[in-house]
């Protein structure tokens, strides 16, 4: 469907219209981000007043409620827990690799606790934290990161894509996903994770595009965490912003301040609930830090300075909840005793798992690739079999 | 041109009307939509236009804009928004327009729609078809004549369908709909206006009788290839498939007037790969000839040889050979004669095999 901006400018998808007309402001209006990037919460975690938060007509974002917010704490705190814990397995050589996001949290937390049980998430390599916020047991989680098999969770019960390790193809799955439903007249939301460097991949361009073509409703959630690896996002575009791509496909974009956990939050809410009530996608750019290196086998020194990391432990996303939390009275002593107990518990059962190594059965390999084996897969898993037999009797 | 195989024996009964590879094809679609509303179609030119093949000629205009629709054009991003679908419930039948231009979607292919099943030990599994038009021998021009199955076929995860008949064009997409694997199902284009007398109806009663039928394994589960012999001989097998089955067929015939008789064996399914029916032709003629379009060069002609010499050597009277395109990319419209295997290449080919004992 097409329709004619004031200016006479062909706008694809009438959704677009109707939604930056009902906020009276044009369609471009509407799909730019703001001026600036939406944040709630200052460095220093005191509430930013409303006059500069960075919305706008078209661009305001409803503080979310009490209760929401000490949950999403919880979870900040939990998976905060659960990156440090990872990070230091991995050390100990009991867990083959972990891409932390220690200190992209707040993102995490806001991907998994924006989303109704019946939406879908598709994560990369780097959102362990959000799959556990959204129920998955860290031990699932950990069984590709220790090398059992490729994914350990039920993608089709959680509704989490198995975390994806090539960049952005899992985009396309999601707009998939969102279609089917929106065919047979659901109301599903999903949700598309990637990160900065991963917004180059051309299947970007086909998601976002695949996406505003057909209306569905796709929240594509970008990280921007200033790095892909060693390469800084200057490296990657020349766009303004990463928010700023989304008007290219007729949708809207938006930034938000990703160490902000109330921004955070308030921002994708309301973006799954347009993309809901609308049948439309959107796209949201979090600014956001990867704390440590993009995992054990890499050496962030070699690319970036300390300062920098320095600088940015000032906007920890956690501290600055908690100072937040604390002051508006909806944290106290016995609420954080009750948190910090919950992530040791969960760190313990992470340590406890490590320890013990699980039983795997060699065999399995060839008894998933096709839904019946092949005669050629039996023969060749006999063959194992037999190999297995004389190694044992050896 | 094949006229039946051993699988439809009934079918060139009086009431049988000439039908083209492509109405076939058409027609396994629309009976599919039909019985299955999780069935849809899309692709590029697809609707309204019916494809350039107008293989889902009037598809759009029958079940509507939500079961057979145009996508914008990029094939990778047909290929898995299809695998997102078949994620949440649905069946997509996707249209690569020509053989090479299914290269961008590669990626989602073999990373991912390949392996979802795999990944998942078995718990997401993509019904999905990837349908691909291949390759030469109608003057097409660059990009648009590959023997591309090679790529694929070396993928696990895949099953690989190429039907050489009219009747197979339609039993075999049926088949590929209601697999609950991925399926690359590789059209050879030059087939597609060839006719044969094919009752469509019958063969839609056929078909679905048999997916009802709780003592044969179900419909499109077939983890075993089902290759078919489709002319008997006793002195060397024609192993073939797709495109090549119908120049093996008037190699045998031409052959036959020189006193050889030769067996055909039409393969239909690289993946799941039939070594039983390779193993019963090459052990009763103890002489074989593989014939493919495509390049020689780590081919599936190549794997079909090994195999042979694996599984049936002591049955051997003579060297296997191969008749295949050559290691070159694929030539220009005025030149494709001299690539592609033809009849009298065959005739050398079988003259080059060990005669005597």
């Amino acid at each position: 469907m097409t329709s004619e901006t004031q200016e006479g400018t062909p706008i694809q998808g009438s959704h677009i219209k109707e939604t930056s007309s009902s906020f009276g402001i044009t369609p471009e209006q509407y799909m730019l981000p703001a001026a600036q990037q939406i944040r709630m919460l200052g460095p220093d975690g005191q509430l930013i007043p409303e006059e500069a938060q960075g919305t706008s007509p078209g661009h305001e974002y409803p503080i979310p409620e009490d209760d929401a917010l000490l949950a999403a704490y919880e979870a900040l705190v939990v998976g905060r827990r659960v990156n440090d814990q990872n990070y230091a397995l991995v050390r100990q050589g009991r867990l083959a690799v972990y891409p932390s996001s220690h200190g992209q949290e707040a993102c995490q937390v806001g991907a998994a606790l924006a989303l109704g049980t019946g939406d879908w998430m598709f994560p990369t390599y780097r959102d362990t934290v959000a799959t556990i916020t959204r129920g998955v047991d860290p031990l699932e989680v950990m069984v590709s990161f220790r090398g059992d098999w490729h994914c350990g969770y039920d993608p089709l019960h959680y509704k989490i894509s198995a975390m994806s390790t090539p960049l952005t193809t899992q985009l396309l799955h999601a707009v998939g996903v969102a279609h089917a439903a929106k065919l047979r007249g659901e109301d599903t939301v999903v949700l598309a994770m990637c990160g900065d460097g991963a917004t180059s991949e051309g299947d970007f361009h086909e998601a976002l595009n695949f996406a505003a073509v057909f209306e569905v409703p796709v929240v594509f959630f970008v990280q921007n965490n200033g790095y892909a690896i060693s390469v800084p996002l200057s490296a990657q575009t020349a766009a303004p912003s990463l928010a700023h791509k989304a008007i290219g496909y007729g949708m809207a974009g938006e930034q938000v301040d990703g160490n902000d956990m109330v921004a955070v939050l308030a921002t994708l809410r309301r973006a799954v609930d347009l993309a809901r009530a609308n049948s439309m996608p959107l796209l949201l750019e979090a600014i956001t830090y990867r704390m440590q290196a993009h995992t054990n086998a890499d050496d962030d020194s070699r690319y970036r300075e300390s300062a920098e990391v320095e600088q940015w432990k000032q906007r920890d996303p956690l501290l600055r909840m908690r100072t937040f939390l604390t002051e508006r009275g909806v944290l106290d002593a016995d609420a954080e005793t009750r948190i910090s107990g919950k992530a040791e518990e969960v760190a313990a059962a992470l340590r406890l798992a490590m320890t013990t190594e699980p039983e795997m059965d060699p065999l399995e390999i060839f008894d998933h690739v096709y839904a019946a084996p092949t005669a050629q897969l039996r023969e060749q898993r006999a063959k194992l079999a037999d190999e297995l037999e004389r190694s044992q009797e050896g | 041109m094949a006229t039946a195989t051993t699988t439809a024996p009934a079918l060139a009964g009086a009431a049988a009307k000439p039908t083209t590879f492509a109405a076939a094809l058409n027609t396994a679609m629309s009976d599919a939509m039909e019985n299955d509303r999780s069935v849809c179609v899309f692709g590029e030119d697809v609707g309204t236009l019916g494809g350039v093949f107008r293989i889902t000629d009037g598809l759009t205009q029958r079940f509507g804009a939500n079961r057979c629709f145009d996508t914008p054009l990029a094939e990778s991003g047909i290929a898995g928004m299809a695998m997102g679908m078949a994620i949440n419930g649905m069946r997509p039948v996707i249209e690569m327009q020509f053989d090479a231009f299914a290269y961008p979607a590669l990626e989602q292919i073999f990373s991912h729609i390949a392996k979802t099943a795999n990944r998942s030990r078995g718990r997401v599994r993509l019904p999905m078809v990837i349908r691909i038009p291949y390759g030469g021998g109608v003057g097409g021009v660059e990009h648009h004549c590959d023997s591309s199955e090679a790529y694929y076929a070396h993928t696990p995860g895949l099953k690989i369908y190429t039907p050489a008949t009219v009747s197979d064009a339609y039993l075999m997409l049926r088949e590929a709909i209601d697999s609950p694997d991925p399926v690359v199902f590789f059209e050879p284009k030059k087939l597609y206006w060839t006719k044969e007398a094919v009752d469509l109806s019958d063969l839609r009663t056929q078909y679905e009788a048999a997916a009802r039928d709780e003592s044969a394994p179900a419909a499109g589960v077939g983890a075993e290839g089902r290759a078919v012999v489709v002319r008997e001989g006793t002195d060397v097998s024609l192993i073939s498939y797709g495109p090549s089955v119908s120049t093996a067929l008037k190699a045998a015939d031409a052959a036959a007037e020189d006193g050889i008789s030769a067996e055909v064996l039409d393969l239909r399914s690289i993946v799941p790969f039939d070594d039983a029916a390779l193993e019963a032709t090459v052990t009763k003629t103890g002489r074989a000839v593989v014939i493919a379009e495509a390049q020689g060069f780590v081919s599936v002609a190549a794997e079909i040889v090994a195999r042979i010499q694996e599984r049936s050597f002591h049955s051997l009277s003579s060297p296997v050979k191969r008749v295949t395109g050559f290691d070159i990319p694929y030539p220009s419209p005025k030149l494709e004669e001299h690539h592609l295997p033809s009849v009298d290449r065959i005739l050398d080919a079988l003259d080059e095999l060990q005669w005597e004992d």
